[in-house]
C-alpha cells in the first residue's frame, strides 16, 4: 500500500468545527462529509459557502453551526468570495496590517453551485491560482429547492425537472465530469472522495490543505431524501457507488493520476441502482447500459493511473 | 506623493487617489469607459507603486464577490465598473450593502443596452438606486479625485460601514485631461485612518457572516439597513467638512448656483452642472431669474438640503439622464416630486430627459430647456416628462 494511512479513529481530530444542532435531514451524508472535511482542516480555516442545503441548514439567523469563520454571499460565487478573502489577507499580512498566519481558505458548494451556476467563477478562481481548496458536495441534484436536475445528475435519474414518464427515462444527459474539468486547469491537486470512506476523505483534505495553490475535491454526498432511499442507508449507498465503480476514488497530484481505492471484487451496478427510488423506472437493458458505461469509464481511469 | 497641481486624465487621477488611500485589494473586469482606471491601478501594482493585490477576475459578478470576501477579512477594497458590468454584478451589489461591507466603487456611468452603447448617461446607476449603497455624483476631475478619499472615509467609518458608489460620467469625465490638485500622502493618511473592522473573518475570533433569515427577522434586518443608510448622512457631511478644513475645498449634499433669488431652477446631477451654470449666466444677462440646483448626494437622499434649496422657487426644471420606462418620468424628477409634494408652497416640477448616451446638452440646449420648462409651468403642462431634442 503505497499511500499509507493509519486507519485509527482515535487519531482523528476530536474538535468539531461543523457542530451538531444544524437542520440537515436525517441520514444526510453531505452533513457528514462537511463534518469530516472540517475535522481534517482544523481551526485555522475560513469557509466561504455557496447558497444551498448546507448553507441553509447551518445558518438560520441568529444561530450558526460553524466554529470557524464562515461567510455566505450568494449561490454562484463562493470561489470568488474565497479568492477575495485569500488575496485580501495576503495583502494585509504582507503590509504588516495582520500578523502572519497559515490559514486554509476553503470554498464549498453543492453540485448545482459548482457544475452549473458557479462554473465560470470556479474556473476563474482555479485559473488565477489562489491558495485555496474548493470542495464540491455532489448529491446529484438541486436538493435544497426540491430535487431538480443539475448537470451532475446521472443518466436515468428521475428528478422533479427530469421526471420519468411515458416518453422519458428521467435525466437524459450523462453526468458532467467536474473533476476532469478541474484537472484541465492544471492545478496541483484534484481528488474524489466519499464520506463512506472517511479516512480516505480526510487524507485527501489534509493533502489539499498542505499543497500550495488551488485544490479541488469532489465528494459524492448521498442524499436519502433526493435519491429516495431509507435514511439509514446513506453510508451503504456511498460504499456501493464506490464498489460498483460508479464513483471511483482517485487523486490527480501534480499531473499524475492514482486510484486511492480499488474495489475487489467490483460489484455489479445493479446493486447500486436497484433500491434507489430515483432509478426505479429503469429496465434491465437500461441498467445494462449504465453498467457498460461505468466499466468503460473505470477502465479509462485505471489506464490513466497505470500510465503514471 | 507631495502636494502639487497636475494636468492628468481623470481616470488616472482616480487610480492615483486609490493608491494614495493605500488600498489593499482591487478587483475588476474590463468594461468601457471604466478601463483606464483599472489599467492604471494594475500598472501601479506591477511597478510596486502600490502594495495591493490586483485580482483580475472573469466577470463583474466575481469582481464584486472578490471585494466582498476581501472586505469581510478587513481589507480596504476598491472596484470599478460601468453599465452592463454593473447589471451583471447587481446581485452582489445589493448583498454588499446588506452585509455592511465597505467596498468603494468608481462607477463610470454609461448607458444600458440595448441598443448597445458605450456612451454616458445615468441609466446604469439608476438601476441600482435601491441597492442600499451611498451614492455620490461628481462634476469634474478635482471632485472625482477628492471623493475617492471621501468615499473610503465614509464607507469605513464604524458608524456607517456601507459601500460607496462614486458616480463619474463616462468619457465626459473619465477620459478628460484636467488640472487636479493632488494632496500629499501624510494629509491623506490623517484623513482616512487605517481600516479596522470590528469583527472580520479571522480564525482567532470566528464569526458567521451572511446567515439566512426567516420572516420573523428579515424585516428587522432591512430596517437596520435603512437606518444605517439614513444615519450615514451625518458622517457624509462631517467628512466633507473635515476635507474642507484641510484642503479648502468644500462640498455639500445639494449645491446651488445663483439660486438665492431665482424663480426657476434647473436641477442636475453629475458633469452637466457646469454647462447648466454657463446657461444660467447667459439667461441672467437677459434678465431671467434663474439658477442651478445640483444634487451631489443621491443616497441617502438629502431631503432637508433639497427643501432649503427649493424654498421660494416657482418651478424646478429637472434634467434626467435616464428614463423610468412606463412610469411618470425620469428618476430624479420622481424623487423630487415625491419629496416636495407635501411641503407648503411646493415648487412645480417640470421634467426633461436629455443627454442619453452622451448626446450633447449644450449651453443653448440648457437655455431652451430652462425657458421651455418655464413656459410649460405657466401653461400647467407639468405631468410626465419631455424628451428633449428627439429626432423624427
Amino acid at each position: 500500500m503505497d499511500k499509507f494511512s493509519v486507519f485509527s479513529a482515535r487519531l482523528v481530530e476530536k474538535g468539531e468545527y461543523f457542530t451538531s444542532g444544524h437542520r440537515a435531514c436525517q441520514g444526510c451524508a453531505e452533513a457528514l462529509a462537511v463534518r469530516l472535511v472540517m475535522k481534517a482542516l482544523g481551526r485555522n480555516t475560513i469557509v466561504a459557502m455557496a447558497t444551498g442545503c448546507m448553507e441553509i441548514v447551518s445558518s438560520p439567523l441568529p444561530t450558526t453551526a460553524w466554529e470557524v469563520p464562515w461567510i455566505h454571499v450568494a449561490f454562484e460565487n463562493a470561489s470568488a468570495v474565497i479568492s477575495g478573502c485569500e488575496s485580501g489577507m495576503k495583502a494585509m499580512m504582507r503590509k504588516g496590517k495582520l500578523p502572519p498566519k497559515k490559514i486554509n481558505f476553503v470554498a464549498m458548494g453543492g453540485d448545482g453551485a459548482t457544475a452549473d451556476i458557479g462554473m465560470g467563477q470556479l474556473s476563474g478562481a482555479l485559473e488565477r491560482g489562489h491558495d485555496m481548496i474548493y470542495v464540491c458536495y455532489d448529491n446529484e441534484a438541486y436538493m435544497n429547492t426540491g430535487i431538480q436536475r443539475s448537470s451532475s445528475t446521472p443518466w436515468g435519474a428521475s428528478t422533479t425537472t427530469s421526471p420519468a414518464g411515458k416518453v422519458s427515462k428521467g435525466q437524459y444527459t450523462q453526468k458532467k465530469d467536474m473533476p476532469k474539468i478541474a484537472i484541465a486547469h492544471n492545478i496541483p491537486y484534484v481528488a474524489t472522495a466519499c464520506p463512506s470512506f472517511p479516512f480516505d476523505l480526510m487524507d485527501k483534505v489534509e493533502k489539499a490543505a498542505a499543497i500550495e495553490g488551488p485544490a479541488y475535491l469532489h465528494i459524492l454526498s448521498v442524499c436519502p431524501t433526493g435519491w429516495r432511499i431509507p435514511s439509514e442507508e446513506a453510508i451503504k449507498y456511498g460504499r456501493l457507488a464506490v464498489n460498483t465503480c460508479v464513483f471511483p476514488l482517485y487523486e490527480y497530484e501534480h499531473g499524475e493520476y492514482s486510484l486511492t481505492y480499488r474495489p475487489h471484487p467490483i460489484l455489479p451496478v445493479r446493486e447500486y441502482i436497484e433500491g434507489q427510488g430515483r432509478f426505479r423506472h429503469l429496465g434491465s437493458e437500461d441498467i445494462d447500459s449504465i453498467q457498460e458505461r461505468t466499466r468503460m469509464e473505470y477502465e479509462k481511469l485505471v489506464k490513466l493511473s497505470e500510465e503514471d | 506623493m507631495a502636494k502639487e497641481r497636475k494636468g492628468i486624465e481623470v481616470s488616472l487621477a482616480i487610480a492615483e487617489a486609490v493608491g494614495q488611500a493605500d488600498c489593499d485589494l482591487i478587483s475588476a473586469y474590463p468594461i468601457t469607459p471604466q478601463t483606464h482606471i483599472v489599467e492604471h491601478l494594475s500598472e501601479m501594482v506591477a511597478d510596486a507603486h502600490l502594495d495591493a493585490e490586483f485580482v483580475p477576475v472573469e466577470s463583474e459578478h466575481s469582481a464584486m464577490s472578490v471585494c466582498c470576501g476581501a472586505a469581510a477579512v478587513g481589507a480596504r477594497t476598491f472596484t470599478s465598473t460601468s453599465s452592463q458590468g454593473l447589471a451583471l454584478m447587481a446581485e452582489i451589489f445589493f448583498i454588499a450593502s446588506a452585509m455592511r461591507l465597505p467596498v468603494v466603487m468608481a462607477l463610470a456611468n454609461r448607458s444600458l443596452s440595448a441598443p448597445l452603447s458605450i456612451w454616458n448617461d445615468h441609466s446604469d446607476t439608476m438601476m441600482v438606486r435601491d441597492g442600499g449603497w451611498i451614492h455620490v455624483f461628481v462634476e469634474n476631475g478635482q471632485e472625482a479625485y477628492d471623493h475617492v478619499f471621501w468615499a473610503f472615509r465614509v464607507a469605513e467609518d464604524p458608524a456607517v460601514r456601507l459601500p460607496v458608489a462614486l458616480n463619474i460620467d463616462g468619457f465626459i469625465m473619465t477620459h478628460m485631461i484636467e488640472p487636479v490638485d493632488f494632496e500629499d500622502d501624510e494629509l491623506i493618511k490623517r484623513y482616512i485612518p487605517e481600516f479596522r473592522m470590528e469583527k472580520p473573518l479571522h480564525p482567532d475570533n470566528p464569526v458567521s457572516m451572511g446567515c439566512f433569515a426567516m420572516p420573523e427577522i428579515y424585516s428587522e434586518a432591512q430596517m437596520t439597513r435603512e437606518r444605517a443608510l439614513v444615519d450615514s448622512y451625518a458622517t457624509c457631511v462631517k467628512a466633507w467638512e473635515e476635507w474642507a478644513a484641510v484642503t479648502g475645498r468644500q462640498y455639500h449634499p445639494v449645491e446651488t448656483y445663483r439660486a438665492d433669488d431665482a424663480e426657476y431652477c434647473i436641477v442636475t446631477m453629475g458633469s452637466l452642472g457646469e454647462t447648466a451654470m454657463a446657461a444660467v449666466d447667459e439667461l441672467r444677462e437677459q434678465g431671467e431669474k434663474v439658477g442651478v440646483i445640483k444634487i451631489r448626494l443621491w443616497r441617502p437622499f438629502p431631503f432637508d438640503d433639497l427643501y432649503r434649496a427649493a424654498a421660494g422657487k416657482h418651478t424646478l426644471i429637472v434634467l434626467d439622464r435616464a428614463i423610468s420606462f412606463g412610469g411618470p418620468g425620469g428618476p430624479v424628477a420622481l424623487e423630487l416630486r415625491s419629496a416636495l409634494c407635501n411641503s407648503p408652497q411646493a415648487p412645480v416640477v417640470v421634467n426633461y430627459v436629455a443627454g442619453l448616451a452622451s448626446r450633447d446638452v449644450t449651453v443653448e440646449d440648457f437655455k431652451a430647456i430652462i425657458l421651455g420648462g418655464k413656459a410649460k409651468s405657466a401653461e400647467g403642462d407639468v405631468a410626465g416628462f419631455t424628451f428633449y431634442g428627439l429626432r423624427g
